[in-house]
């Protein structure tokens, strides 16, 4: 097996909660607790979860927009919590995040061509004169046009203005690039045309994906291999055929029945989750699905599941699969 | 008749030349030309600022001259806003004052800014001890009252005997001085906001260097905000210079500023029988800084919509 691109062992975030006049830490949300991960060079790697279960923050915090509170990233073999800023930001280019929300993501003061561009002067990737060439090529492979190189961010819709998004780490050649739910703030004719692009770069590049989403449908389109995540902890990872097929966790059961179907006759069988997703602060003992799933039994409540190999890739985090 | 075929108009015309890009600055100009109230605020400026600075060209009096014979006449023909005690023209005098008056504005208004964008904007920008150690100088500077610490700083240059002619200078950077901590309260806050918006987490993504996080991408996101701030500044700039000028602790006589035009009102024969003495630079000191306030709340109309009153 080939040295995985990314690695990520165990990896923590807690936020600390602080209250009071003098700070002091009361607790900590633990929006990330012990996910392990790994995606090879070219593969697509789909995370999903509902609200609140962490994804956003794992993306950030492998990308360390956000610190780590424990565990390991591991890019392409070199740690990237031991490196320092000046290796860190030459590292950069590498890795890109494509954020949710295309509005609040570009600067409405920077033109679409100099946000675009900045980053390869700023790195001295590209000699000054070329970099208006490549902006324009990398405009034109996400689907815009020359003539939007002067435009300012407001002059664009929210499906231009994501493909602005793309271009912007695109043009740096990244290795990898973590999709924060790019295409849930975009209406849904929208959303194909993004997530096609999506699609055709990584054909024509070559490009690594982490696919952050809470829509199965566009993950199942997109993604080579699936983890289902929950409360900041990994349920299920498998490939894509294997976990629409056959998942094992009731978490993942219950997520599948819930995706709409376009044939109304068809019968099936819903699992029907009650209840929110717990506090973060003060996440159940044992099984951290066990408040919500229905087959859950008295083991569940005391015992954490280990995250186990279930043959062939499958890996599931439940004592009854 | 389908719909799919019939391109939107100006699609095509657009994907050759492509319509005019705007920026928000643009479009936030436009939209102040129609503001009328603000506009005519502007034209009153501009008019001060001619007249101020090109004026004096077209006087016969600008020697100022002392002549005994014509003390305190009234205003004629020969001179519309009549003489001073010395027999100097007054119009020539409000005129040269002004420049005086608007160049201390301008240029107390110029420093401050300078020095309150770049300490609130590192501030904002650092954090931590930097921030700590600006702010609490600022937070003292702004403990002190304005006015009183002004009156000390002029006492003071009297006391060590300053030469009249650099004081103006000494005025401008005293009252840029005085004025920079609210100002760079102000830049700070904003920059915290700002820092914390998603197109900078994406900046820190790209890796770009501080430099060109903090002048192409906060800076220009706080510019509006200054500029209203820059033209609010020339006004009360103006109006501390005529206080401290009227005290005779600004800049000095012979150099006129209205400020110290104004101080022929102190004495009561002045006031009651030649009111053409105090009321032409009185009327310029109220003129303009209420065309400067206009102006500026129309500016800040238009540039920063959130900040209405």
């Amino acid at each position: 097996m080939p040295e995985a691109l990314l690695e990520v062992n165990h990896l923590k975030k807690y936020f600390p909660i602080q209250k009071g006049l003098l700070n002091r830490t009361v607790g900590h949300v633990k929006a990330v607790d012990g996910i392990s991960l790994s995606i090879q060079k070219g593969e697509t790697f789909g995370l999903v979860g509902e609200s609140g279960s962490g994804k956003s923050t794992v993306g950030k915090t492998i990308i360390r927009l956000t610190e780590k509170t424990e565990g390991e990233v591991k890019f392409k073999g070199v740690d990237l919590y031991g490196l320092s800023p000046q290796e860190l930001r030459k590292i950069r280019p590498s890795m890109q995040l494509i954020f949710q929300d295309p509005y609040s993501s570009l600067n409405p003061r920077v033109r679409v061509g100099d946000a675009i561009g900045e980053a390869l002067l700023d790195h001295g990737l590209a000699p000054k004169e070329e970099i208006r060439n490549l902006v324009l090529e990398v405009l034109k492979s996400c689907g815009l046009s020359s003539y939007h190189f002067d435009r300012f961010p407001h002059e664009f819709s929210g499906g231009q203005r994501q493909r602005i998004g793309i271009a912007r780490a695109l043009i740096l050649n990244p290795d990898l690039i973590i999709a924060d739910e790019p295409v849930s703030a975009l209406d849904v004719s929208i959303q194909a045309q993004i997530i096609n692009l999506f699609r055709k770069l990584q054909d024509t590049r070559g490009l690594t994906y982490l696919f952050i989403s809470h829509d199965l449908s566009v993950v199942e389109h997109l993604c080579s291999r699936i983890g289902v995540m929950y409360l900041g902890s990994m349920m299920e990872t498998a490939s894509r055929d294997e976990l629409f097929k056959n998942p094992l966790h009731p978490y993942t059961k219950a997520l599948l029945s819930a995706v709409p179907i376009p044939i109304p006759k068809l019968k099936r069988e819903r699992i029907v989750l009650k209840g929110d997703i717990p506090n973060p602060a003060d996440p159940p003992a044992g099984c951290k699905f066990h408040t919500r799933c229905p087959f859950a039994v008295g083991r569940c409540k005391e015992e954490v599941p280990v995250f186990r190999d279930a043959g062939g890739g499958h890996f599931v985090a439940c004592h009854l699969a | 008749m389908s719909l799919n075929s019939t391109p939107l108009p100006g699609t095509i015309g657009s994907k050759i030349t492509g319509p005019k890009s705007s920026s928000l600055f643009g479009q936030s100009m436009r939209r102040l030309l129609k503001n009328k109230l603000a506009i005519s605020g502007l034209v009153v400026v501009i008019i001060m600022f001619l007249a101020c600075f090109v004026g004096p060209f077209f006087s016969p009096y600008t020697d100022n001259k002392i002549n005994m014979a014509m003390m305190n006449k009234a205003p004629s023909l020969k001179h519309w806003l009549g003489t001073d005690a010395m027999g100097r023209d007054v119009l020539t005098r409000v005129l040269q004052a002004g420049r005086i008056s608007l160049t201390v504005g301008l240029a107390s208004m110029v420093l401050s800014v300078f020095i309150g964008a770049l300490l609130g904007a590192i501030a904002g920008y650092y954090r931590g001890i930097v921030d700590q150690v600006i702010m609490r100088i600022a937070d003292l500077l702004l403990t002190i009252p304005g006015l009183p610490l002004l009156f000390i700083f002029g006492a003071l240059l009297s006391d060590w005997k300053i030469p009249t002619e650099y004081r103006m200078y000494i005025v401008m950077f005293m009252l840029g001085f005085v004025n920079w901590p609210g100002l760079a309260r102000m830049v700070r806050g904003q920059m915290l906001s700002l820092r914390e918006r998603e197109f900078m987490q994406a900046a820190v993504v790209l890796g770009l260097r501080d430099r060109r996080k903090l002048f192409n991408h906060l800076l220009p996101n706080i510019v509006p905000l200054l500029i209203v701030i820059a033209t609010l500044n020339i006004g009360g700039s103006i109006l501390s210079e005529s206080v401290l000028s009227f005290f005779g602790l600004g800049v000095m006589p012979p150099t006129p500023t209205w400020g110290n035009m104004i101080d022929a009102a102190n004495n009561l024969i002045d006031f009651q029988e030649h009111p053409w003495l105090w009321i032409p630079p009185g009327f310029s000191i109220f003129a303009t800084v209420i065309a400067i306030n206009i102006f500026g709340d129309g500016l800040r109309d238009v540039l920063d919509p959130k900040q209405k009153r």
